[in-house]
């Protein structure tokens, strides 16, 4: 996994609460068997016209947000399916971390496994992000993952939980299959004191 | 001390909890199917490893699987590929897998029970979030990403926070023609689908311990739409009697044994909940989403909300563009708006007692003109056993479609799709923009109020045509 330690970088605003994974990535494109390409099918139903062109209402085909790497959020990101796609294409796209106020148990699970990091911010924060991408679209935000603080464009900062395996996870770049496969010796003997098996 | 049903099941399967780190949670059984499943099997073999369990996980293809045909090459090449890649890889990983033509394949939520692989007090997970639905047995069963798939394809386990406790009780009587669907829509409607978020659920309450095994598992279904990843509810006589018999199930002297294990699940009387919601379920009515996600329904008898109620501005734009989205009046009621399709299918009420319950409304009517009505059993073992008692003609006489077993139109990965702008009600889980096809349009209901809906071609309360 690539490692997240630092990231300047614009912002994509998402004015929409609950988007769920079907929207991130729609299932007709999970018909494949490997991560490339999913990046082609991110938000597609929203990025597109019914003729296939880009949609120019939509925020990712703002000239002024390509290059940004941090996409800001309505309430309760990620929501519905399980599907990784959701933050392989999110990655493949270029993004590197989404700020809400909350995200869905498992996109935060399968984001964090694939360095793409969720920021919690409180609803406060999240207004005023919003606030300023809609004064000037190409302000920055400043992310410092070990210190846990977010800069806003205005210089204030805050700070965001994360726990401290996932975060070191992150910032060494570390794979948590890692961490199950050096505790076989214990799943061992766990299995040893268990008579189950199908 | 006193421990709720998830704990007692959470604590048994703790491998190792250290300082700073997710458990390492010990999995019981893992459920594989065809989407979720490649990159987490190249992953395996990119690091030269071996399945740790092999006996321990069951595979069944069902997303992306034709249910017109049963015949392979008839499908489009990426669908194809899919499947063929996970023939090779179980082949090549040594795991049991219901392949297209085998008679036991389904919908992977709806056979695992049938099978008997379902068990209370076993952890279950399965890349795909409606892995919830396993837990009407008692069971702590959750959906996983691809990451985890191969986490437990690897090692068996997975690393997890322990989430936190929410208690659900349902009490009071259903009236005629409402179900369990409703109860769920309901409880999602007063909680939001982020209500659950970081909570595992336990529904309780004599309405609950009422609802025989498949309206239980239709409970459980939804838990995901909630925001739970879980859903569970103690084990109990209707349980037992469910599992006895079939064909993973203990016998015979392992049968007696796992009884007293199971009777030792349920939470203890005085345990503590993080959060609780009580519903009185004895004047529900019907429910019927109107938006685009599960949360905003309505009971069927009540007419749409008007967004400038919201306060809040992002809420208030996501109603309104939910209401563009399904191009619905704020004001206007639910009841007596055109259906296109009627979709009776999915892991939440594709069982045999969905199917009675549509085809007892259906029995000598006919479907309205223009109205496509596809009906989709959740496994070939129910599509027999509907076809024995005669469900089919019941469907087919009605000018309905009637299927193999499969997702179909809950995720339209198939072919079985909506056209855009076309209104389906559906007995599925998720009513997202373009789940049922791009530009598609859903209402969710239960599979009385579909068939009611499908005969009149409009929304329909199922309770004036019972
Ligand atoms: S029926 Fe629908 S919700 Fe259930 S497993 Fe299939 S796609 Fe998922």
């Amino acid at each position: 996994m690539e490692c997240f330690k630092t990231l300047t970088s614009g912002i994509i605003p998402l004015a929409r609460d609950d988007v769920d994974t079907d929207q991130i990535i729609p299932a007709r494109y999970l018909k494949v068997t490997d991560k490339a390409g999913l990046a082609d099918g991110l938000f597609s139903s929203w990025r597109y016209l019914s003729d296939g062109s880009p949609n120019p209402e939509f925020i990712l085909n703002n000239h002024e947000v390509q290059g940004a790497q941090v996409l800001l959020a309505g309430d309760n990101f990620g929501c519905g399916s399980s599907r990784e796609h959701a933050p392989w294409a999110l990655a493949g796209w270029g993004i590197r971390a989404v700020i809400s106020t909350s995200f869905a148990d498992i996109f935060r699970n399968n984001a964090l496994k694939n360095g793409l990091l969720p920021i919690v911010v409180d609803a406060d924060t999240q207004r005023r992000l919003f606030a300023m991408t809609g004064e000037s679209p190409t302000v920055q935000v400043t992310i410092d993952l070990a210190s846990q603080t977010l800069t806003l464009p205005d210089g204030s900062q805050v700070s965001f939980p994360i726990d401290a395996f996932n975060k070191t996870c992150l910032l060494e770049g570390l794979d948590s299959l890692q961490y199950l496969l050096h505790h076989a010796p214990e799943i061992e003997a766990y299995e040893r004191t268990r008579g189950w098996a199908l | 001390m006193s421990k709720t049903l998830f704990e007692k099941i959470w604590d048994r399967h703790v491998v190792l909890q250290e300082p700073g780190s997710p458990a390492i949670l010990y999995i019981d059984l893992h459920l594989v199917h065809e989407v979720t499943s490649p990159q987490a099997f190249e992953g395996l073999r990119q690091r030269g490893l071996p399945v740790r369990r092999p006996g321990q996980t069951f595979a069944t293809m069902d997303h992306s699987t034709p249910t017109n045909t049963l015949e392979l090459p008839l499908m489009d090449n990426m669908a194809r590929r899919q499947l063929q890649q996970l023939q090779a890889n179980c082949k090549q990983f040594g795991i049991r897998l219901l392949d297209l033509d085998n008679p036991q394949r389904g919908i992977v939520h709806v056979i695992g029970p049938e099978l008997g692989l379902t068990q209370p007090g076993l952890t279950i997970v399965c890349g795909d979030s409606h892995t919830s639905t396993h837990g009407a047995f008692g069971a702590l069963a959750f959906g996983i990403g691809t990451s985890e798939v191969e986490h437990v394809l690897a090692t068996q386990c997975l690393l997890q926070d322990r989430p936190k406790t929410y208690l659900v009780s349902f009490s009071g009587r259903l009236s005629p023609g409402v179900t369990a669907k409703d109860m769920i829509l309901a409880l999602i409607g007063r909680i939001g689908i982020g209500g659950g978020t970081g909570h595992v659920f336990e529904y309780s309450g004599d309405a609950v311990e009422a609802l025989n095994m498949e309206e239980r598992m239709t409970l459980c279904n939804m838990s995901i739409e909630g925001g739970a990843r879980a859903g569970m509810i103690a084990p109990d006589d209707t349980t037992f009697e469910y599992l006895a018999g079939r064909a993973y199930a203990p016998q015979g002297a392992a049968w007696e044994s796992a009884l007293t294990n199971w009777r030792s699940l349920p939470s203890d009387p005085d345990a503590v909940y993080d959060r609780q919601v009580d519903i009185d379920v004895s004047r529900l009515e019907p429910m019927v989403t109107y938006g685009t996600n599960p949360s905003m329904s309505i009971p069927i008898s009540q007419r749409i909300p008007d967004p400038a109620i919201e306060s809040d501005a992002v809420r208030r734009g996501s109603l309104e563009r939910a209401l563009s989205y399904m191009d619905l009046q704020p004001g206007s009621p639910l009841q007596g708006h055109p259906v296109d399709v009627v979709f009776i299918g999915s892991c939440t009420n594709s069982r045999l007692s969905d199917l009675r319950q549509a085809a007892n409304l259906l029995r000598g009517r006919v479907v309205a003109d223009n109205v496509r009505l596809l009906v989709v059993p959740g496994s070939e073992s129910i599509r027999r056993q509907a076809e024995a008692e005669g469900l089919d003609r019941v469907f087919k006489e009605a000018n309905g479609e009637w299927r193999f077993a499969g997702c179909s139109m809950c995720i339209a990965m198939n072919g079985d799709q909506l056209q855009p702008g076309q209104y389906a009600v559906s007995t599925s889980n998720r009513n997202f923009e373009g789940r049922q096809g791009q530009g598609g349009r859903t209402f969710l209901a239960s599979p009385l109020t579909a068939a009611a809906s499908a005969i009149t071609g409009r929304i329909t309360d199922p309770r004036t045509l019972l």
